[in-house]
């Protein structure tokens, strides 16, 4: 501004010329990110760096003090005489596990209701709604309703399994029926989400591809292989990041269906993270553990990433 | 692909069907049963005894379980934040697509970068700012945090990028300022994209579930999925309660969805794609 002020006449007159054709000021594009930027660095940068610095003090929520400790609250999550470790471990493993059954169902069976509903048949706007419905329900409500319908006694799948002659099932408090029920109602909510994403992808496979393939003498199988799968590759990275990442948020469904059990094998990372900082109020060593599960969800991403890139060539 | 659909085509397409109505319905039928008969075995598929008392016990019961006071509470929190989302990524969304400005690809970066740095990341940070900000167990814990997700500010930018620059252009030659060109032009033009960020924001907070738990206590501060799973540990075994309760929960955006569903589904359709 300085230097654009002790310019000359002509130079000043060009620079207001060009910024009327531009039709705003320096700083009209700031002021339009102002109220987002405020919240973003309030909410977002700032806790994600503050979280750091908790993590390298002993910050209990309801002392006084909270004294600096260094990277204690890290070491103790790798030390197994520590209280901390036992817990978090199977809370990661648990996580671990949820995710390596359900990504590969969360990927799959969203693919196949694609190119279900990709076929032009009446009412597919309708039933497109229908399979997507599930995922506008809250996990608190799928949570509840499945807790009933799983019970062992109560519930209504082993009342209809018993039709069949077959032995009740503890699906909410037997392995490995716990992993079964949790995975199976994690499909039944977001599988349409999933479905949606691809079917945009599939709607932009050019109709050309299917009709070379199909002089080429292709199938519909060989058509599957050759033009569709090629064509949903980009579409399919997203979907599995972003599974990825909600399988490592898991928590509602083990709280609500199976309530971490039996003993604590659905107990997620999640459960145990906020249990150690809301419960025991230990919030340094619960910051500390989101930044591990974090730093290894980080990891697992960018090596599927890769591995999915790989393929591409 | 232009064959018509075969009978097993049509009877996959009914059976995803059942299996998406059928819990659903199970969920409600369940809510107008009594205690004893919602653990019958086998279970009977028409309330032999219809009855209201599950709905009684938790629309009435006062200050132990407000369920409609929670309804209340869903409503305003989702509104309001869905309201302050479109506001802020609409503009900041709006300035990143159309507008050159120093750092403004470095800005961009970082914010999306953020759309994948997991939630649990802020948890614990984030509730020592509401405490520091006198929110817990207040609203605003839910409506003003969330609203500075990556995910609205990305979504509008894509929207406004499409949006033909002749039409701004037109008013340039009018003199317009640049608020006056926004708020006359481009959001008026915009309201696909509004409506549908209006709904995905509303939708994602109404159903909200770790963040509230945690940072709402009071029982008549509650937002409806906090407050049933207080209703879960309360009434254990008494499902008709409990699946009341659900229903209460879950009509109401399912009639939202009945209307709004191509919004919310053209919604996340671009998300992917763009993705």
């Amino acid at each position: 501004m300085a230097v654009q002020a002790s310019a000359g006449v002509i130079r000043k007159r060009r620079a207001r010329a060009s910024t009327a054709v531009r039709g705003y000021g320096a700083a009209t594009p700031y002021l339009f990110l102002a109220p987002y930027l405020l919240l973003f660095l309030v909410f977002v940068i700032g806790p994600a760096i503050f979280g750091i610095w908790m993590s390298l003090h002993d910050w209990d929520f309801q002392l006084p003090g909270k004294p600096w400790v260094g990277l204690q609250n890290y070491k103790d999550l790798f030390d197994p005489l520590s209280a901390t470790a036992e817990p978090f471990w199977h809370g990661m493993r648990a996580t671990g596990i949820f995710t390596i059954a359900s990504v590969p169902f969360l990927v799959a069976v969203p693919l196949g209701l694609a190119v279900l509903l990709n076929r032009e048949f009446p009412g597919r706007t309708f039933f497109r709604a229908v399979y997507f419905a599930p995922f506008v329900l809250g996990v608190a409500v799928i949570g509840l309703m499945f807790r009933y319908i799983l019970d062992t006694n109560f519930g209504i799948l082993n009342a209809f399994l018993e039709l069949f002659g077959l032995p009740e099932i503890g699906w909410t408090n037997d392995q490995p029926w716990a992993w079964v029920s949790l995975v199976g109602v994690t499909v039944w909510w977001t599988a349409g989400f999933n479905a949606i994403i691809y079917l945009a992808g599939l709607q932009d496979i050019p109709a050309e591809q299917y009709e070379a393939a199909e002089l080429d003498g292709a199938g519909s199988w060989q058509k599957f292989r050759n033009v569709t799968l090629p064509g949903l590759r980009p579409v399919s990275v997203f979907i599995v990041i972003i599974t990825l990442l909600a399988s490592a948020n898991m928590f509602g469904q083990a709280l609500l269906v199976t309530q971490g059990a039996p003993g604590d094998t659905t107990t997620t990372a999640l459960m145990v993270i906020t249990d150690t900082g809301f419960s025991q109020f230990r919030m340094g060593q619960a910051a500390a553990m989101s930044y591990l599960l974090a730093l290894c969800l980080a990891i697992v991403a960018l090596i599927t990433f890769a591995l999915m890139r790989e393929r591409k060539s | 692909m232009r064959r018509r659909p075969s009978a097993a085509f049509w009877v996959m397409v009914v059976l995803l069907t059942l299996l998406v109505i059928v819990p659903l319905l199970w969920m409600l039928i369940t809510s107008f049963k009594t205690v004893g008969e919602s653990q019958s075995d086998p279970p009977t598929l028409i309330p032999q005894d219809p009855t209201g008392r599950a709905y009684g016990e938790i629309l009435t019961t006062g200050g132990q379980n407000p369920v409609l006071r929670w309804a209340l509470n869903s409503f305003a929190a989702a509104g309001l934040h869905a309201l302050l989302v479109v506001v802020v990524s609409s503009m900041a969304g709006y300035a990143l697509a159309r507008m050159s400005f120093r750092f403004k690809n470095a800005i961009f970066s970082v914010i999306l970068l953020t759309l994948f740095v997991p939630g649990f990341v802020f948890l614990m940070p984030n509730y020592l700012l509401m405490d520091q900000l006198s929110w817990l167990d207040t609203l605003w814990a839910l409506v003003v945090p969330g609203a500075a997700g990556a995910f609205g500010v990305f979504f509008m930018r894509q929207f406004f990028l499409a949006i033909p620059k002749e039409l701004e252009e037109v008013a340039l030659i009018d003199g317009a300022s640049a608020w006056t060109i926004f708020t006359r032009i481009i959001l008026p033009n915009a309201k696909p994209a509004l409506a549908t960020l209006t709904v995905l924001s509303f939708l994602s907070n109404w159903n909200d579930f770790v963040w509230p738990l945690f940072v709402l206590f009071s029982p008549e501060r509650l937002t409806l999925p906090a407050g049933l799973s207080l209703l879960q540990g309360a009434y254990t075994t008494d499902y008709p309660v409990i699946m009341a309760g659900a229903t209460v929960a879950a009509v109401p955006v399912l009639i939202l969805y009945v209307f709004v569903q191509r919004y919310v589904i053209e919604g996340v359709a671009n998300s992917g794609i763009k993705g």
